[in-house]
């Protein structure tokens, strides 16, 4: 047995021990696992579950042991996924820490900020939101004016930031502020601090989907002790872009995903249109079914293509720059086909007469819209891919 | 697996493309076009593919061949896509080698597959009776007589027709018309009595002409594959060629992108280049994501023959669907941005939309392989 297979049974014994069985059913959207000081627990197993998985550096598999992680080589993180996938687990903790913090972190912090902060993401102790949109900041980011002014012994934040997801829920912010007003990009520095610092309010906003993940947020006279600046002062965009790559891949992955996989949009037209000797009874919408089926699968393919050229070092990157702009707006045709599909039971807002999955239809449909609009819209990404992959001149 | 090359196959892309920017570039078809050759190729650089070993790449090595597999086929043809060269290498050395590969008897692959490998003989497959493509509406029939057969019937579109020394016909031995069983497939001398050949000029000037039979007598040993069983045959060898297609539009949509991208780089207009304007970044953004797409999809189609998977025929439609469509939209994007030398003959980039056409209609048009896909996948 080579020390991979060692590792497999390991992992397998280790999860039959410590996944409880709730944690191995589809999750509902109530029972997501965000951690933090002030999380809710439906569910105890969740925490359980997170709890275990956070103590053996698990949610972090990659990420070095001296910093809770679980300083898993790629090849054994693979395996623990295969095994989490192969009992159905849920994500023992989702976290903008783990996917968007801590890998600009362990590139950009010192060893000090490091230690104090990688290993509480790991466990789930401290949930994080981004601080980085302003109502005259959006796509144009580095225009922010958030004011941060150097007190000596502190730094003194005012201003406002907009969508920040559940900065009412979170309970530390990563910021980008304005520390030099006579520059763009060199004025931008990159802080972190405690929500529950004096003068800092967030307001949650209700979006078009009824629901409110995000937040209007407001920093008045913001104390903020200066050892949490990350990297130097006046460089933090550079740790802001590569922030923005770990959240436009998180963000262009969202077509793949829900509602049944590949052949779950098949079936759910043969459930609300109808079905004739086992096809689509429409022939307009399963035409439509088709393409976005085959669109879905051509997009797979092309990101495991850009995973197969980066492991045999060929990639040239010009394939993951149109990742972004295909995976959402991939994810906004396929909500709006599952609309159209399901007809007026897909456009139900609340009552008994809809199912659950109905009533999450509309939802799904309008929080999609977003997808091309958040982490850069769809016209960011094809000025970058214009200008930077085709250099087309400004 | 199998979305990246290996080095051997990196070579040969180079080779291929060394050799059809110099030996077949997009003025080789002009020329042909413009002097109305009788063949509608170039012989002396089909020789030359001959001698590189591009005729023989599916022919066993023990038959003269080179043994490259489907992928190094699918990298030939995406070069040869890129100046839409007109060559024998669908017709001939895809789907000649491939029916022979799948049904010959041991006679027929030692008679017939050196002959393809040293670029001695030409074959072509004539199956289509409408305008549409449609591999069951067959009405050529093929009645048993004795020892022989005799058919009679009409095909159009058969690709490479009037210069090909064998004829690989599709007819029915029983059964009615579109029924997928009863096809039988015969291989025939082109110059067999009762056979006439009529070349028909194509608005991509690629080859192609109509057959009729009238009384061709053959013998049982012309059955290629069993007889009443040729859609076996058929419909393999057919996704190997709606593959190969989707390779020849890849290189074709690939160099129509990299004509245009260069031209609004370069053409001046309100004191600018044209290139600078916002309303053709973007397009040709788009166009760029597609075109990735498009390469993802070939690959894993031409990987999937090469590797025996079972769902070829599911990524042969995506393919050709994909690649029909989308090269319909590049070819008609790009000659926008050409403006009105686009419009010219003396510009490449009509000739590429020309010939992405008649691909697109070729073994299956986006309609036809979106009907496919979802009946292969269940929906």
């Amino acid at each position: 047995m080579d020390n991979l297979d060692q590792f497999r049974a390991d992992t397998k014994a280790w999860l039959e021990a410590n996944c409880p069985p709730s944690m191995r059913t589809p999750m509902p959207e109530d029972e997501s696992p965000w951690g933090g000081r002030r999380a809710k627990w439906k569910n105890p197993d969740s925490k359980k579950w997170m709890d275990a998985m956070g103590a053996r550096g698990w949610t972090a598999p990659t990420w070095p042991k001296q910093y809770g992680g679980g300083g898993l080589s790629k090849e054994e993180n693979k395996v623990l996924q295969q095994e989490l996938r192969a009992i159905k687990a849920r994500p023992a903790l989702m976290s903008f820490g783990i996917w968007m913090l801590g890998p600009a972190l362990l590139e950009f912090a010192t060893e000090e900020q490091k230690k104090e902060y990688l290993p509480q993401i790991v466990r789930g102790e401290i949930r994080w939101c981004q601080g980085y949109s302003e109502p005259g900041a959006g796509s144009d980011l580095a225009g922010l004016q958030t004011k941060c002014e150097d007190k000596d012994d502190h730094y003194l934040v005012n201003g406002q930031k907009i969508w920040t997801s559940y900065a009412d829920k979170a309970d530390w912010i990563f910021c980008l502020v304005r520390t030099d007003a006579s520059v763009k990009h060199e004025g931008i520095s990159f802080l972190l601090f405690d929500m529950e610092s004096q003068g800092v309010e967030a307001r949650p906003i209700t979006m078009i989907s009824g629901a409110s993940p995000f937040c209007e947020t407001f920093f008045t006279d913001v104390k903020v002790p200066k050892h949490h600046l990350v990297g130097e002062l006046n460089k933090g965009w550079t740790i802001a872009k590569r922030l923005l790559q770990h959240e436009r891949e998180m963000i262009s992955g969202m077509g793949m995903g829900s509602g049944g996989g590949a052949s779950g949009i098949s079936n759910l037209a043969k459930d609300y249109v109808g079905e004739k000797d086992g096809r689509i009874a429409d022939a307009t919408v399963r035409d439509s079914v088709a393409r976005q089926r085959m669109d879905s699968h051509a997009f797979s393919l092309t990101l495991q293509r850009t995973m197969e050229e980066a492991k045999a070092g060929q990639s040239t990157g010009a394939a993951s720059s149109i990742f972004k702009y295909y995976g959402t707006e991939l994810n906004k045709r396929r909500n709006e086909l599952i609309i159209e599909l399901m007809g007026t039971q897909g456009l139900g807002w609340e009552g008994e007469a809809f199912s659950e999955e109905e009533l999450a239809a509309p939802r799904n449909w309008l929080r999609s819209k977003g997808n091309s609009i958040e982490g850069g819209t769809t016209e960011v990404q094809m000025n970058v891919i214009s200008k930077r992959v085709l250099g087309l001149p400004d | 697996m199998g979305l990246v090359l290996t080095e051997e196959q990196v070579l040969l892309k180079e080779t291929a493309t060394q050799f059809f920017q110099e030996k077949l570039p997009v003025a080789n078809l002009r020329t042909l076009r413009n002097e109305k050759d009788k063949d509608g190729f170039d012989r002396k650089a089909w020789k030359e593919m001959a001698d590189l070993g591009f005729s023989g790449i599916l022919v066993p090595e023990a038959y003269g061949g080179t043994e490259f597999g489907p992928v190094g086929l699918g990298l030939i043809l995406e070069q040869a896509g890129r100046t839409i060269a007109a060559t024998p290498l669908l017709s001939t050395v895809l789907l000649g080698t491939t029916a022979i590969q799948l049904g010959g008897t041991d006679t027929q692959r030692q008679t017939l597959l050196p002959e393809i490998a040293a670029g001695h003989m030409l074959l072509a497959l004539a199956l289509e009776e409408g305008p549409h493509h449609n591999p069951t509406r067959i009405a050529t029939s093929a009645k048993a007589e004795g020892g022989a057969y005799i058919l009679n019937g009409e095909k159009t579109f058969v690709l490479d027709g009037h210069v090909a020394d064998q004829l690989i016909v599709v007819a029915r031995t029983s059964g009615e018309v579109n029924d997928r069983n009863g096809l039988t497939i015969f291989l025939i001398p082109s110059k067999t009595d009762g056979m006439s050949v009529t070349r028909t000029i194509m608005t991509d000037s690629h080859n192609a002409a109509n057959i009729k039979l009238t009384n061709v007598k053959v013998t049982n040993s012309a059955i290629l594959g069993s007889k009443d069983a040729g859609a076996d045959i058929l419909e393999p060898l057919l996704d190997f060629g709606r593959i190969g297609i989707a390779a020849e539009l890849l290189g074709l949509i690939q160099e129509s992108f990299d004509q245009t991208l260069a031209y609004i780089k370069e053409r001046k207009q309100f004191g600018k280049v044209i290139g600078s304007f916002q309303a053709l970044q973007h397009r040709m953004a788009e166009m760029f994501a597609e075109l990735e797409v498009c390469r993802s999809i070939v690959l894993d189609a031409l990987s999937a023959i090469e590797d025996r998977r079972n769902d070829v025929p599911s990524v042969a439609s995506l393919a050709k669907a994909r690649l029909s469509e989308t090269s319909r939209h590049i070819t008609n994007e790009c000659l926008q941005m050409h403006g009105g030398v686009g419009m010219t003959d003396e510009y490449d980039i009509g000739l590429f939309m020309k010939r992405a056409r008649v691909a697109a209609a070729t073994f299956g048009n986006a309609g036809f392989h979106r009907d496919r896909y979802a009946t292969l996948e269940g929906f």
